[in-house]
């Protein structure tokens, strides 16, 4: 098992690794955040005394190696719009991402497990029928239109929840920042992490309910009924612990793409998370940010995947963290 | 019978607390204006970075020597007078107990600090230099007199001096940018104070009630960033704001249409218009019908580029695309700005005309180009270029449109890589000067010419007549100067304007708001009115 997370650590920066590369390479090529960040009525002379300012004006590999060396020292470059740590800026935003991503995934799995067995267990049946049709509205329904439609309907005809904005927060345990501690915060929360959390919603019910579908039909359920055990408990345990393992990598991956891709959503009901941030920094060339950002994202997918792979051996015990060889 | 009762007896409470919400809505709406804003905040440092949004929270926070008035008049500020000693010197009288939100009073030091400060703020992005290296020397005669010298005349002084803010010394001496953001050293004299600056989010404001001037009638501002422009629309109808700044002219009818909103809107100081490539080469998006390059730039023609201009239709440009939110233009600023020219028109819509010009030119049949243009930069910045394209092509000129964001399309823009393509200019200083030295006049990096001429536009008269004008302090003698060379560069067809876009705001029916020509949101100009 350690050896496996020590390996598993070292594949990781070369990822890292490379994956800056291509990115630092990639915004250099789109070209120089000066002609879009400087006051057009800036003369010659100050355009390129801001170039020098910004180290813009040395040659990629120079620039490459100023930002490895900062790394190593654990910084990851000032943003040039904010003339803040890049790191900075992203940890201070993380907190309303992670915040949101947290209550989607809720919100998916409290709804998605249960709908997608009772759509399983009773296919024929019209709840069953009717949350299958559902869950397609769930997938192929774009999340910015959800979004616009839920604040038209919500915030603009009926006027119960507010159309944008994180709310008040309160400091969790003194330290981050959240929102869902106060009853105006979960307000601002509910439509966004909904809003959210339907794609999800819609995976886990199918993904639960064929995955019911099928355990019904294996030979341990029929036995388990044949002893005699409840309901319940067939359900419950020999279903349910059966199909969990497809379910949590999907939860695990999704909760990744959740946290990296909340940008649509953020923009929508501008919400302050590290999406927004992304797709800012995108707008004005802002490099440190973009390859921070990316380099937090990379980070965070590298740890769930170790945490689902973790929590495999956990459900199944059939699995063993052993790297095959070669 | 109990049941309806009861029901009538639940109606009238509900009523009455609906009643007494209201009217506590309506006491605190009286005192708290929340708006939202389009663009990102980046930093609160009023020397960091000359970037709009930045500007238009400094604007709350800070004062300047001298600022503008609606219509880009410059009016007294920290300043109560101004004046030129000599051509080459200009002399500021300093309003008198004028007290910074820390205490200290405003003295010249701190105006001599400032004027320090902007070009000195590490890691700038868009430093504010452009409008103090001009100074080479700084003269306090006594606590409220202060003198400029600059190396040659230098007309501009006080328009310079109107995007300067003045910080105070006692605070900000040793303040890195990020004491502004956080807070601690964001001291001014301005209308407001900072209460909280949260990136990405928002920004809160307290009125300052130790303002010198006129106090704004709101006690407690919030801005809004909401970059979305429906989620901003949103914000507004569902009433989570009382204002936002440019609603999409698309949804101008909804909201119009809405008996509890109201629409207001104001010429811009920003001209949308078309760069031409004016190089001597083969023009890297210019291509006979059959794709094959011209070894012609045949944009170097005069009559091609009057023909292109003919084509086009400005008025349907600004009725339709614009849904009205703009007026055609043949010039560089708008009627109150300085240095307009009167009368000047934009040329008429003349497809026949504009044929016969090409045929003249030696293009009976037109040419193929690709028409370039920024996406969501300038109000309805895509559909304008598409537009334009669909124009040329009834006097034969195919035209391909392609469009990309500011970033990228800016670095390539001004590479000269492009043939044709469309840009915006706010004249900010307020004179014509402004778009004159940076879009048509000579690229010069010595001078400091021609910045932003993307398009290399060369007339040795029109640079005689800017450079001319850039040092004339008598007014009168400027404008003249200024209008010439305006003149002579449209004649010339040196950029082609289209037209002068309206910057919009929306509200709600009981607030209302003072258009600027800046196209800044300023909370202290919207009031209360009956709804």
């Amino acid at each position: 098992m350690l050896v496996f997370i020590i390996r598993r650590s070292l594949q990781s920066v070369v990822v890292l690794f490379a994956m800056s590369l291509l990115v630092f390479a990639g915004v250099f090529a789109i070209g120089n955040p000066i002609d879009i960040l400087i006051n057009p009525q800036a003369d010659q002379i100050d355009r390129e005394r801001a170039i020098a300012a910004l180290g813009l004006d040395k040659p990629l590999w120079e620039q490459y190696f100023t930002f490895l060396a900062g790394v190593m020292h654990g910084d990851l470059g000032r943003s040039f719009v904010h003339s803040t740590p890049a790191l900075g800026l992203i940890l201070e935003r993380m907190p309303a991402t992670l915040e949101l991503a947290f209550t989607a995934m809720l919100i998916a799995v409290v709804l998605g497990i249960p709908l997608g067995l009772w759509a399983g267990l009773k296919p024929n049946g019209f709840a069953g029928r009717a949350i299958m049709t559902g869950s397609i509205l769930g997938f192929s329904l774009p999340t910015f239109w959800v979004g616009l439609m839920l604040i038209m309907v919500f915030s603009v005809m009926l006027g119960w929840l507010p159309s944008n904005g994180r709310g008040p927060t309160t400091l969790l345990l003194g330290l981050v920042p959240v929102s869902f501690l106060s009853v105006d915060g979960w307000r601002h929360l509910l439509m966004p992490a909904t809003n959210l959390a339907l794609f999800n919603l819609a995976l886990l019910i199918r993904l639960t309910r064929s995955g019911a579908h099928e355990a019904l039909l294996q030979d341990y359920v029929k036995f388990a009924r044949a002893k005699g055990l409840s309901n319940a408990r067939v359900i419950g345990v020999h279903v349910l612990r059966n199909i969990l393992i497809p379910i949590v990598t999907v939860i695990g991956l999704q909760f990744g793409a959740l946290v990296a891709f909340a940008i649509v959503t953020e923009s929508v009901f501008a919400w302050p998370g590290m999406g927004k941030l992304l797709i800012d920094s995108i707008g004005v060339l802002d490099r440190p940010v973009i390859v921070a950002y990316l380099l937090v994202i990379v980070t965070f997918f590298i740890v769930i995947n170790l945490a689902v792979d973790i929590l495999y051996s956990a459900l199944d015990p059939r699995v063993r963290l052993t790297e095959s060889k070669g | 019978m109990r049941n309806s009762r009861f029901r009538r007896a639940l109606a009238a409470g509900l009523a009455a607390a609906a009643l007494a919400a209201s009217v506590v809505a309506l006491q605190a709406s009286a005192q708290e204006l929340r708006i939202a804003v389009a663009a990102d905040v980046t930093s609160i440092d009023p020397h960091f970075f000359n970037l709009f949004p930045n500007n238009n929270i400094a604007e709350h926070i800070f004062d300047k020597l001298v600022q503008m008035d609606p219509d880009s008049k410059i009016i007294p500020g920290l300043a109560t007078s101004w004046k030129t000693v000599d051509d080459r010197t200009w002399e500021f009288k300093l309003r008198k107990g004028v007290k910074f939100t820390d205490g200290t009073e405003l003295t010249a030091e701190d105006v001599v600090f400032s004027l320090d400060r902007v070009p000195n703020v590490p890691n700038s992005p868009g430093p504010f230099s452009a409008y103090t290296k001009a100074i080479i020397a700084k003269e306090i005669v006594d606590p409220y007199t202060i003198r400029f010298r600059y190396a040659a005349p230098y007309p501009l002084a006080p328009n310079d001096l109107s995007t300067i803010y003045i910080v105070s010394k006692k605070a900000a001496t040793g303040a890195a940018t990020e004491d502004f953001n956080s807070g601690k050293v964001a001291i001014g004299s301005g209308r407001y104070r900072l209460v909280k600056y949260t990136s990405g989010d928002r920004v809160d404001l307290v009125r300052n009630d130790g303002y010198w001037g006129e106090k704004s009638p709101w006690e407690k501002v919030t801005f809004k960033i909401i970059k979305n422009e429906s989620a901003r629309v949103a914000a507004l109808l569902s009433g989570d704001v009382d204002a936002i700044e440019q609603p999409p002219t698309a949804d101008l009818a909804r909201i119009k249409g809405d008996p509890k909103f109201t629409v207001t809107s104001k010429i811009s100081h920003r001209v949308i218009y078309f760069n031409f490539d004016h190089l001597q080469r083969v023009s890297p998006f210019v291509t006979d019908k059959a794709g094959k390059p011209l070894d012609r730039n045949p944009l170097l023609d005069v009559r091609v580029r009057r023909a292109i201009s003919k084509a086009i239709n400005r008025q349907a440009i600004a009725d339709r695309v614009m849904e009205g939110q703009a007026i055609p233009s043949g010039q560089l600023v708008s009627e109150k700005l300085f240095g307009h020219v009167p009368g000047l028109k934009a040329d008429a819509y003349d497809v026949e005309g504009a044929k016969k010009l090409l045929a003249e030119a030696g293009y009976p049949d037109g040419f193929s180009i690709t028409i370039h243009g920024p996406s969501g930069r300038y109000v309805n910045d895509e559909k304008i270029v598409q537009a334009v394209a669909q124009m040329v092509s009834r006097i034969g000129i195919t035209a391909k449109v392609e469009t990309a964001p500011m970033g990228p399309y800016s670095g390539r823009a001004a590479k000269q890589e492009f043939s044709f393509h469309m840009v915006g200019w706010g004249a900010s200083t307020g004179e014509a000067s402004s778009p004159l030295r940076s879009l048509l006049a000579t690229f010069n990096r010595d001078k400091g010419l021609g910045a932003v001429n993307w398009g290399r536009y060369s007339n040795v008269k029109v640079d005689y007549l800017i450079e001319q004008a850039l040092q004339q302090v008598n007014d009168e003698n400027r404008s003249v100067m200024l209008q010439n060379a305006t003149k002579l560069a449209m004649e010339d067809l040196g950029i082609m304007p289209i037209h002068f876009q309206f910057t919009i705001w929306a509200t709600k029916k009981n607030v209302a708001y003072t258009p600027r020509t800046d196209e800044y949101t300023l909370a202290f100009q919207f009031r209360p009115v009956k709804g």
